[in-house]
């Protein structure tokens, strides 16, 4: 794969009126205005579109995807060892018991993203965008402008302190694009051959100059100014420059590479304060520190399939490099959750270890993990299932060994052991597991992506062209009944026992 | 002019007292006669007595100037309906009766011939002798060769039942008017073209007189004139004359149209309809265009003759058939609007009113019928006038005192959210009261409860509509709001009440009366009807919607009673009144529960507690009453039992009421299991069945013949109740088959089960062949699937096995389900595999009442504030929880899975009324993470 022509991003949306946040909240009515579309030749430009948005949150937390270009591979053969873990039909803590299919794209959907509250985004191979509401379902608008796959969206949030106070979508349509947002800074990056550096109007600031023909896989911003660029096996590190009084230039300029990825970095995320991580396609995952570009710890051994490298390594995950690539990170305090392969790993930062695992989640390749507040983990996986995992933790007596029955019935036993080696295990004396609570089944192909909105439940999209929202049957149903008293009231039809 | 025919003479129900009464000695408030010829074996919906026709039927008159009375055409045409009827004679005595047969003439003062517009003339004619009794529609056409321009015609509606065409009276009269309307409009447009060809023959007979003229002038110079000149001038005077006689009459059929509009006509509205539907079906767009475009102009070929000084009318010239006189176009559709009148009003009297309730009913149950209705006859007047009275906040608070002497003042305030059922009236009401004269007729016959009383005063109206033509429409009149008010379970009372004292009433008159032909009622033209009826009857005159007003007019009027009757009921045969009477609603014996929700324990559900609630039963033991017709369908067995020994089983269908007149089509039917207890009750094939609307035939066919599979269905699977219950409960069930015939039938009948999402069609997708999609059970609730073997096949089957979780899957071809268990308790009574019901209308019609009757809890249930909302902020969300299953448990009787099903209908009540634009969109897809189990045979 070449990278067509340089990456970038180049109309202008102008919204005919601005609007208004609506008593000081950050819910709005969703872009009623209307769209004026003015194709601005820049040199250098594929197609691009960028959308205007209204009030939005902050973004970053969930703006990631960088799994753009985890093209759906072959699949792989089943590994004979690890039977895939299913759950029957009787799934008591699956709340998901109501779906609304919602269709507009006519290709794969690749991208979801969350405006507010209540809206989302997706976009796909059909080169359209569409913003939905989570809450009905209701189509809003479909934003028409490329006229090829797109392959990335990402939402540019306005300054708190900005009156004006819009959100763009923006979204790249080269090969080998992706996007990023530098809030603070109140610019937006593009990273394809070379890396561009815009400004919220729309200017191009400064780029660097051909970096590879490969093209950024990932980018991320961390601390003292710098975003981190994974560009084949390397990641790269740049300094922007912002302006000051001796020069009114924005530069960017290359500060560090680092190469200790021994095969293509897949996947690329900030974790906390400290540390981001790095995951590549043989199943290294890498923890950096933000500060010093330093390596924190390094785990390739779990998923290395080089027995060399670790000669008492007793398990092989998968004998096949894709088995092993490191699709999608996401994290939360302690713990960052790893797309392997087919699998779940849980690796806790502290420990610096997995400290549970399934090894067979998925029939086919992880593409999306999250970790939701309850401590589900939801994954989704182009089998076209998805999954919902919960993280249980069990306290155990440190020298107690492990009742391997119990980890067999789940299908890790394997991991368990490695776990359970004496050095670590002196140090945690509770075991973590993850248990399947429920699958959602619904989507006849690989599952892109899924968003998750607290009060609206799941979206999902997919290879099939569709996009499902799956929703919570019961606090629907609940929630119907108070709009249809509120209807009632409205219509002067209420009238409530005395 | 009312010659022949005599004035009914309504007697008291002496007479029937004479006849052996043989039953224990009967409640003084169900003295209801005994049918009169029980007796000779024969039941009351055989054959009614003496008529010598198998059906009803519309005959077409017309009083000839040639040879008199004679019939002209019979709808449906065919011999046997009629058989042995003297069409002849019974022509010529509803010919006789016309006594509005004005005809054009001089009228004094007048130079010209003067076209008189009359007003049709509508009568009701009885022959008892005959054992015939009609709704005569008296209409004149023109014709410019008859006498005086006149012909008259006549168009009835001859039944054996009397009562029939007095209780549908107004809905004849105002088909029949849609009828006349069309032809006289076809008429006009012919008369005016004859006008035209006159005019020119007469153009031309002038030139041709004058050149005669002047060429005898020429040949005669002498100073006077030959009588041969003479003779000729006279010609040409009187030919002169004569075209300006017919250029008057031509403007004054031109100009009909403008005096119509100017008159107050009640049915202008649709009259112009019809006048609009006519004009497009013959191209001509304007009645008031000028002569070029007219009909018979337009046609070139037309050459003038010359017309003899002296048209002979004499009886040996042809007059024109009606055909001609009305053009053929006008002809066919009012043949068309003629047979749609006889299949209208096909059937018994107490089907049609069922019926007619029925639709009333469900058209005041705005808010759920759409759940398992078909929607065709949804009218949309309704519907508005509705929307109009919704507004009203005040009708539960302030009960019109009208209201209040009635015996169930507390229904309107549980039933408070039922609003649509009350309100519609309610204006009407108000309307009502302002008519003094009206109000102390009622009232004090309304606040007495003497049941005997309540016979008379229905006798009384009956008496009261035998001379004057306008007490049909004080019948009319009578809307109490008691039936509006009121629950299903109370209506359903009255339907079987009203048509007994009907019946009875019909029996005995037929057994008193001499005379073989009575006038019983006669109806003038509208223009007639004095200001005060006018005041009463407010559809009759102030209102365009005349039709619909009609057709609850003559519900209301048989709901008048109903009140009462139930208070008799309650009283009488209950022995517990104070319950009873506070009992409100929707939903029968669980009533009484409802009143104070969850207070008092629901009484069990009783398996007495089938499609009625209890005092029908009550009548069932001591009565041979017509409730038993609604009370057969409970499911319990022995109660059916009992009755059985004393009834004979020919109440099961009410569609068997109808084909006991006609048996001539009995080898129709092709119903194969269908047995008939009473052999000359034949079976009926089911065009005989009544229908109110126009796409009715097909609709009914359609319910008979689903209704027929799915007895079939749920006699031949024991797991019917499970697939049942998926669909009740929404989930999709998916019948997987071979061969598409039998896929597509079981999937017909199946689908009256399925509730709609919408008005729109049914979530129902009969047959397809591709692998389904999630979005297919979105969208489809019932799927009919094509089993292939080939490899697209598997990749059905593991589409199928994916989705396990939101289907049920009915294999057709190796009789197995695939689907959740049920263990509730009402689909076995709704699909009872060991049902008495043998016929397919008849089934299709209990699975509607049960449904309705589910309808109304998931109603209940939906609005019920307490039920949804947090009582106080502090309230959690288990407690509402709770809450609704006690309810759902406790006071609506639900088990175990039932409470999915009404769960689920409510979801899509709710869904429904949230609705900006109905139907616009497919609700989610709800469904449970519930195991499923294979069913075998």
């Amino acid at each position: 794969l070449r990278s067509v022509g340089k990456p970038g991003v180049a109309s202008i949306v102008s919204p005919l009126r601005s609007t208004r946040a609506v008593g000081g909240a950050w819910l709005g009515v969703l872009l009623t205005e209307a769209w004026a579309w003015e194709p601005l030749p820049l040199p250098g430009c594929c197609d691009g579109s960028s959308g205007e948005a209204e009030n939005l949150r902050d973004w970053r937390s969930i703006f990631t995807s960088f799994s753009l270009f985890c093209l759906p591979l072959p699949l792989p053969s089943r590994p004979k060892k690890s039977p895939l873990q299913t759950i029957g039909e009787e799934q008591m803590q699956n709340p998901y018991t109501e779906l609304l299919v919602l269709k507009a794209h006519h290709d794969i959907v690749r991208f979801l993203v969350q405006l507010d509250d209540y809206r989302f985004a997706s976009a796909g191979d059909d080169g359209i965008v569409v913003v939905w509401n989570a809450q009905t379902g209701e189509k809003l608008l479909e934003l028409n402008g490329h006229t090829q796959k797109i392959t990335a969206i990402i939402t540019f949030p306005s300054l708190e302190a900005c009156e004006e106070k819009n959100q763009l979508i923006l979204t790249a349509s080269a090969d080998r694009t992706v996007l990023t947002v530098l809030q603070r800074l109140n610019i937006w990056l593009s990273g394809g051959n070379d890396l561009c550096v815009w400004n919220r109007k729309l200017d191009l600031l400064c780029k660097t100059g051909h970096l590879s023909d490969t093209g950024i896989s990932a980018l991320i911003e961390i601390p003292k100014n710098c975003v981190v660029a994974a560009v084949g096996k390397e990641l790269i590190i740049f300094r922007l420059i912002e302006p000051t009084e001796a020069s009114l230039e924005w530069d960017i300029f290359e500060v560090k590479r680092l190469l200790d990825h021994q095969d293509n970095i897949l996947s690329l995320a900030n974790v906390n304060d400290l540390h981001f991580v790095t995951g590549s396609h043989v199943g290294e995952l890498i923890v950096w520190d933000v500060l010093n570009w330093t390596m924190q710890t390094c785990e390739r051994n779990f998923w290395d399939p080089s027995p060399q490298l670790d000669t008492q390594q007793e398990i092989k995950l998968c004998q096949k490099s894709n088995d092993i690539s490191i699709h999608h990170f996401t994290w939360n305090e302690e713990n960052v959750f790893a797309a392997v392969g087919r699998g779940l790993y849980v690796y806790n930062l502290q420990m610096k270890r997995v400290i549970a695992s399934q090894k067979t989640a998925h029939d086919s390749n992880v593409l999306h993990v999250a970790i939701l507040p309850n401590r589900q983990l939801i994954s989704c996986s182009e089998d076209g299932s998805v999954r919902i995992w919960e993280l249980r933790e069990k306290q155990q007596l440190a020298a107690e060994p492990v009742p391997t029955g119990f980890f067999n019935m789940w299908g890790f036993g394997r991991v368990h052991k490695q776990a359970s080696q004496p050095v670590k295990k002196q140090e945690n004396a509770t075991s973590t597991s993850l248990e399947l609570i429920g699958d959602l089944i619904g989507h006849s192909s690989s599952v892109e992506m899924f968003l998750y909105f607290e009060d609206h439940g799941l979206v999902t999209c997919s290879a099939d062209h569709l996009i499902i929202l799956w929703k919570n049957g019961e606090r629907e149903s609940g929630l119907r009944s108070l709009r249809l008293f509120q209807k009632l009231e409205e219509n002067g039809n209420l009238y409530l026992a005395v | 002019m009312i010659s022949a025919p005599d004035v009914v003479a309504f007697t008291k129900e002496d007479e029937y007292e004479e006849e052996p009464y043989n039953e224990p000695a009967l409640p003084e408030e169900y003295s209801v006669p005994l049918f009169p010829f029980a007796s000779q074996g024969a039941n009351p919906w055989s054959k009614l007595s003496g008529a010598k026709f198998s059906r009803d039927f519309i005959l077409i008159s017309e009083f000839s100037e040639q040879v008199g009375p004679q019939p002209l055409l019979t709808i449906p045409n065919d011999t046997r309906v009629f058989g042995t009827f003297d069409l002849n004679y019974f022509s010529l005595r509803i010919m006789s009766v016309d006594y509005q047969a004005s005809f054009v003439g001089h009228p004094p003062g007048s130079a010209y011939p003067k076209l008189n517009f009359v007003e049709d003339s509508k009568v009701v004619l009885g022959d008892s002798k005959e054992g015939a009794f009609a709704y005569v529609h008296h209409l004149t056409l023109y014709d410019l060769e008859a006498r005086g321009f006149v012909r008259p015609f006549c168009m009835a509606y001859i039944s054996a039942d009397q009562h029939k065409i007095m209780q549908q009276f107004q809905e004849l009269s105002a088909e029949f008017s849609k009828a006349s309307e069309c032809l006289k409009q076809g008429n006009r447009k012919a008369f005016a073209g004859e006008l035209e060809k006159k005019l020119k023959d007469l153009d031309y007979t002038r030139t041709v007189l004058h050149t005669e003229t002047e060429i005898q002038k020429k040949a005669n110079d002498k100073g006077f004139y030959s009588s041969q000149a003479i003779e000729k001038a006279n010609e040409l005077a009187s030919v002169e004359k004569s075209i300006i006689e017919h250029q008057d009459l031509l403007k004054q059929i031109r100009s009909y149209p403008h005096r119509k509009l100017k008159g107050s006509d009640l049915r202008s509205g649709e009259t112009e309809h019809m006048q609009e539907q006519a004009y497009q079906a013959v191209t001509t767009s304007n009645p008031d265009e000028p002569v070029d475009t007219d009909l018979y102009t337009c046609r070139p070929a037309y050459t003038p003759k010359l017309i003899k000084a002296k048209s002979t009318k004499c009886f040996d010239k042809k007059l024109k058939t009606l055909e001609e006189l009305c053009d053929t176009e006008y002809f066919t559709q009012t043949l068309a609007q003629l047979s749609h009148i006889e299949h209208m009003f096909r059937g018994d009297l107490c089907y049609l009113l069922t019926s007619q309730i029925d639709r009333a009913l469900l058209k005041q149950q705005q808010i759920t019928n759409f759940l398992f209705e078909d929607f065709v006859e949804i009218d949309d007047r309704v519907l508005e006038k509705q929307e109009n009275a919704a507004p009203n906040p005040s009708q539960d608070r302030q009960p019109p005192r009208f209201l209040e002497e009635y015996p169930i003042p507390q229904v309107l305030i549980s039933v408070g959210s039922y609003k649509s059922s009350v309100e519609s009236v309610l204006i009407k009401m108000e309307q009502e009261l302002g008519d003094e004269e009206y109000k102390e007729a009622e009232v004090p016959e309304v606040s007495s409860f003497d049941p005997q009383e309540n016979l008379d005063y229905l006798d009384m109206d009956m008496k009261g509509s035998i001379s004057s033509g306008e007490s049909i429409e004080v019948l009319g009149t009578e809307k109490s709001t008691s039936v509006l008010s009121k629950s299903d379970s109370q209506a359903s009372l009255t339907v079987p009440l009203s048509p007994q004292v009907v019946r009875s009433k019909a029996v005995s008159h037929r057994t008193i009366s001499e005379d073989s032909i009575e006038v019983l009622s006669t109806c003038p033209s509208e223009a007639l009807i004095p200001d005060d009826f006018k005041a009463s009857y407010p559809s009759a005159i102030n209102e365009e919607e005349s039709y619909v007003d009609d057709s609850e007019g003559a519900i209301h009027f048989e709901a008048t009673i109903s009140p009462q009757e139930l208070g008799e009921a309650e009283e009488g045969s209950l022995g517990n009144p104070p319950l009873q009477t506070d009992s409100s609603c929707c939903i029968g014996k669980e009533s009484d529960s409802l009143q104070v929700p969850l207070s008092t324990p629901a009484q069990t559900l009783a398996d007495e507690d089938g499609v009625v609630s209890i005092p029908p039963q009550r009548y069932r033991q001591k009565d041979q009453g017509f409730h038993v017709d609604f009370t057969v369908e409970n499911t319990n067995p022995s109660s059916r039992d009992n009755n059985s020994e004393g009834f004979p089983a020919y109440e099961l269908d009410p569609n068997r009421l109808l084909a006991s007149r006609d048996v001539s089509k009995t080898s129709l039917d092709n119903c194969s299991d269908t047995t008939s207890y009473v052999g000359s009750i034949a079976s009926t094939s089911s065009d005989r069945t009544p229908s109110a609307h126009p796409a009715g035939s097909s609709s009914e066919r359609h319910k008979k013949r689903a209704g027929q599979n799915a007895l079939k269905f749920i006699r031949q699977y024991p797991f019917a109740h499970p697939a049942i219950y998926s669909l009740l409960s929404g989930r999709t069930l998916v019948v997987l088959g071979e061969d598409e015939a039998i896929v597509r039938k079981l999937v017909s009948a199946l689908s009256i089960f399925v509730p709609n999402y919408s008005r729109c069609a049914k979530p129902v997708k009969h047959w397809v062949s591709s692998p389904l999609h999630i979005t297919d059970f979105q969208k489809w609730k019932l799927i009919g699937l094509q089993r292939v073997a080939s490899p697209a096949g598997a990749g059905t089957l593991h589409a199928l096995s994916r989705y396990g979780r939101y289907t049920s899957i009915l294999d057709l071809d190796n009789k197995t389900l695939r689907c959740p268990l049920y263990r509730g308790t009402l689909v076995p009574r709704l699909a009872d595999h060991r049902t008495q019901i043998k016929r397919g209308s008849t089934y299709y019609l209990h699975v509607q009442s049960m449904l309705t009757q589910l309808c109304s809890k998931a109603f209940l249930y939906t609005f019920c504030h307490h039920l949804h909302l947090p009582a106080h902020d502090k309230e959690t969300e288990e407690l509402v929880a709770s809450r609704q299953a006690s309810f759902l448990k406790l006071n609506l009787g639900l088990v175990n899975e039932d409470v999915k099903v009404v769960q689920y209908l409510a979801e899509l009540l709710k869904l429904y009324y949230m609705q900006e634009s109905p139907g616009t969109s497919h609700p989610m897809l709800r469904f449970d993470y519930v195991p499923s189990f294979l069913y075998k045979i």
